[in-house]
C-alpha cells in the first residue's frame, strides 16, 4: 500500500534506539582531522612569522621584539593554513572547539624559545618561564 | 582538466544593446546573468547568455550617471539583475518590468559599490 | 470580484531557513501576484576580493554559503586556474569530484528534510536529516569540517584521502544507498506526498528556459541543463547524464532531487573505483591577469563566478551569480494560482539559498 511507505522506517526507528547523542553529557563526535582550534607550543616557536603571513583572516599577530604571539579567536576561521605552514611544528590543530563566549577573546602567549648556544652541544633550555595566557579586549 | 570553453566577448554600444539582445533571444539563448564591474570611474556591464553550454557575453561600458535601457521586455527574468545593478551600483535602469526603485536589496548604505561613492571604507580590518 | 489583500510572507517564517520576503497579493485564499525582495543579509563578500589575496579568497568564496560551500570554492579555484593556465593533477580532480558530490548529497538531503517539514511530514524530515548526518560524518573524517571543508585551493586540494578511508567509504556506499532509496521511495511513491505536490507551482519547459531557471528548477520542467555535462573536474572522465523530469510541478522538482541523490552516490562510487594515483596539488606561481566566467553546478543549479585579475595579488573584481538569484523569476511566475497554504511548499521547491543570493 502506497500510504504506508514510511511504516517500515518508523518501526525500525522505534526499535532502534535514539539516533542522536545526549550532548553535552556525551561529548560531540570528533575525528582526527576535526578543525577545532589552533594551539601553540611557545617553547618551540622561533618567531619566523610564517603563520601570521599565511593567515587569511589576519587573526595571528606576532611581535618579534617582545616575543609575543597573539591569536584573535573571534577572527580565526580554523582553516589550518598556519598549522600546515609552520616549519617547526609549534602549531597544532586541536579537536575541541573554542567555547562560546560573550566577550572578544585575544589570547596572548609569550614565546619562551631560546636559541641554543652555537659552540656548546647543550640541548635546548628548559622552559622556565611560564606561558602567560591572558585575555584582553 | 579545467574546462576550456570558448567565451565570446562582444563589445556593444548603448544604442545597439536592445537590438543585440533581441537577436540573441531570437537565436534561443538564455540569460545567465547581468553583472557590473567598476573600472575606475565607469562601469562595465556584462550581459551573459548561454545556449547549449556555449557562452556569449555582451559588454557595455557606461559612465556613472548614464541611463541604461532595461532588457526585461525581452527577458522577463532580467529584473533581478537590473534591480541589483541599480541598488548596489546606482546605475539608473529605465523601464524595468518590476521596478523596486531601490528596495530590492536593502543595504544600510545606498549604492555601496558605486564609483561615485568615495568615503570611509567599511570593510577594513581592525 | 473578491477583495484583494496583501499578505507579507517572510522574512521570518517557520519554513524559511533564511530571510526572503515575498509580498503576496491574494484574492480570497488564492495568490494572484507575488513580489519578492531580498537584502536582509547582504555581506559585501564580492568587495572583499580586493582586500584578500587571490589564494586566500577561496576561504571567503567557501563561506558565501554554508551548504554549497565546496562547490563555491571549486568554481572559484577553477576560474583562477583557467586564468593562470594551471593544470590540476588528476587525483585532485577526482577528490574534488568526490567532495562536490558529498556536498550535493548533504545539500539535497537537507532540502528533502526541509521540504518534508514544509508539507508537515515531520517524521520524514527527521529521517532525511539522520541520513544527512552520515554524509557530514564522512566529510568531517576526510576534510576536518562538516560543512566548511576548506580543502579546495588554487592548484589542487589541500588534503588527500587515504586508500583505507576510500575503501571504507566504498563499503559504506551500498548500505547508505539502500537507506536513501527507502527514503526516496516515500517521496516518490507515498500517496499523501503525491497528493500534496502534484500540479502545484507548475512552470512549463519554455517558461523555465526563458526565465533563466537553473538547476533542479529547470530540470524539473524538462530543461536538460546541468553544468556537470561540460565535464569540469572529473565529470568528463566519469560520464554524466542529467536527471530530467517533465511535469514542472513541485513533485517533479522533488523527484529530480531524489534521483540526483542516487546519481551522486553512483558518481562517488565510480570516482573511488577509478581514483588515480599521484600528487594532489601543483605549486602556484605568479598572479592572475585576465578574466573568466567560471561556471559549475551547485546543488541548486548553475553558479557563475566572474573573476577578473589585473596582475596584482588582489583580484580586481569577483562577481558571483548564484542559482537562487536566477530562480527568483521562476518563483514569481510559479506562485500566482497557488493557495496561500501551499505557498511555503512552492517557495521551498526552488530550494532558496538566500545567503548565496546576496553574497
Amino acid at each position: 500500500m502506497s500510504i504506508f511507505q514510511m511504516t517500515k522506517t518508523v518501526i525500525r526507528n522505534l526499535t532502534g534506539g535514539p539516533a542522536t547523542r545526549q550532548y553535552p553529557a556525551v561529548p560531540a563526535r570528533t575525528c582526527l582531522l576535526t578543525r577545532g582550534h589552533v594551539a601553540i607550543d611557545p617553547s618551540t616557536c622561533r618567531s619566523c612569522g610564517l603563520c601570521s603571513k599565511r593567515c587569511p583572516c589576519e587573526a595571528i599577530r606576532l611581535d618579534k621584539e617582545e616575543k609575543v604571539w597573539e591569536i584573535d579567536r573571534m577572527r580565526c576561521i580554523a582553516c589550518g593554513d598556519c598549522v600546515e605552514g609552520c616549519p617547526f611544528g609549534s602549531l597544532t590543530m586541536e579537536q575541541s572547539y573554542h567555547p562560546p563566549v560573550t566577550e572578544h577573546v585575544v589570547e596572548r602567549y609569550t614565546i619562551t624559545y631560546v636559541k641554543p648556544e652555537k659552540p656548546e652541544k647543550k640541548p635546548a633550555e628548559e622552559s622556565t618561564k611560564e606561558e602567560g595566557v591572558g585575555e584582553s579586549a | 582538466m579545467t574546462v576550456n570553453e570558448e567565451q565570446t566577448l562582444i563589445d556593444v554600444a548603448l544604442e545597439n544593446l536592445l537590438s543585440e539582445v533581441e537577436g540573441l533571444h531570437a537565436d534561443g539563448y538564455r540569460l545567465v546573468q547581468i553583472g557590473c564591474t567598476d573600472i575606475g570611474g565607469a562601469y562595465e556591464v556584462n550581459y551573459s547568455f548561454d545556449k547549449g553550454y556555449q557562452f556569449k557575453n555582451l559588454r557595455l561600458t557606461v559612465g556613472p550617471e548614464t541611463e541604461v535601457p532595461s532588457i526585461s521586455g525581452i527577458y522577463w527574468g532580467a529584473f533581478v539583475y537590473e534591480n541589483e545593478m541599480h541598488d548596489l551600483f546606482g546605475i539608473p535602469v529605465t523601464g524595468i518590468n518590476i521596478d523596486f526603485k531601490g528596495t530590492f536589496i536593502k543595504t544600510a548604505e545606498k549604492y555601496p559599490f558605486s564609483v561615485t561613492r568615495r568615503g570611509g571604507d567599511q570593510c577594513r580590518n581592525a | 470580484m473578491p477583495e484583494r489583500i496583501i499578505v507579507p510572507f517572510g522574512p521570518q517564517h517557520p519554513v524559511l531557513p533564511e530571510p526572503i520576503h515575498v509580498d503576496l497579493v491574494l484574492e480570497d485564499e488564492k495568490v494572484v501576484e507575488a513580489i519578492p525582495s531580498i537584502g536582509y543579509i547582504h555581506r559585501g563578500l564580492e568587495q572583499l576580493v580586493q582586500k584578500r589575496e587571490y589564494t586566500e579568497y577561496v576561504y571567503v568564496a567557501e563561506r558565501i554559503c554554508g551548504i554549497c560551500s565546496f562547490i563555491h570554492a571549486l568554481c572559484y579555484s577553477q576560474g583562477i586556474e583557467h586564468i593562470m593556465k594551471i593544470e590540476v593533477p588528476d587525483r585532485a580532480r577526482y577528490l574534488r569530484t568526490i567532495w562536490s558530490e558529498c556536498s550535493r548529497l548533504h545539500s539535497h538531503l537537507l532540502w528533502l528534510g526541509l521540504f518534508a517539514d514544509s508539507m508537515g511530514f515531520e517524521n520524514l524530515f527527521m529521517r532525511s536529516w539522520q541520513l544527512r548526518e552520515s554524509v557530514l560524518d564522512v566529510l568531517e573524517d576526510t576534510t576536518g569540517g562538516r560543512v566548511i571543508q576548506g580543502t579546495c585551493k588554487v592548484g589542487g586540494v589541500r588534503r588527500d584521502i587515504g586508500q583505507e578511508k576510500l575503501d571504507e567509504m566504498h563499503r559504506e556506499l551500498d548500505p547508505f544507498e539502500q537507506k536513501c532509496r527507502d527514503l526516496g521511495d516515500v517521496f516518490l511513491n507515498d500517496e499523501t506526498v503525491k497528493y500534496r505536490l502534484r500540479g502545484l507551482g507548475v512552470i512549463t519547459k519554455d517558461e523555465a528556459y526563458a526565465l533563466g531557471a537553473a538547476g533542479p528548477t529547470a530540470r524539473g520542467s524538462g530543461v536538460a541543463m546541468d553544468h556537470r555535462e561540460t565535464g569540469y573536474a572529473a565529470y568528463g572522465d566519469l560520464g554524466f547524464k542529467p536527471v530530467v523530469e517533465t511535469a514542472g510541478d513541485c513533485y517533479a522538482r522533488c523527484a529530480v532531487r531524489v534521483k540526483e541523490v542516487y546519481a551522486s552516490i553512483d558518481i562517488i562510487r565510480r570516482a573511488i573505483e577509478e581514483m588515480p594515483e599521484g600528487p594532489i596539488d601543483v605549486k602556484v606561481k605568479g598572479t592572475p591577469d585576465g578574466e573568466y566566467f567560471s561556471r559549475a553546478e551547485q546543488p541548486r543549479g548553475e553558479v557563475v563566478h566572474y573573476l577578473r585579475g589585473d596582475g596584482s595579488k588582489h583580484l580586481a573584481r569577483a562577481r558571483i551569480r548564484t542559482p537562487t538569484l536566477a530562480n527568483i523569476p521562476p518563483l514569481v511566475k510559479m506562485l500566482p494560482g497557488a493557495q496561500l497554504a501551499d505557498v511555503p511548499v512552492v517557495v521551498l521547491s526552488i530550494d532558496p539559498c538566500i545567503s548565496c543570493t546576496e553574497r
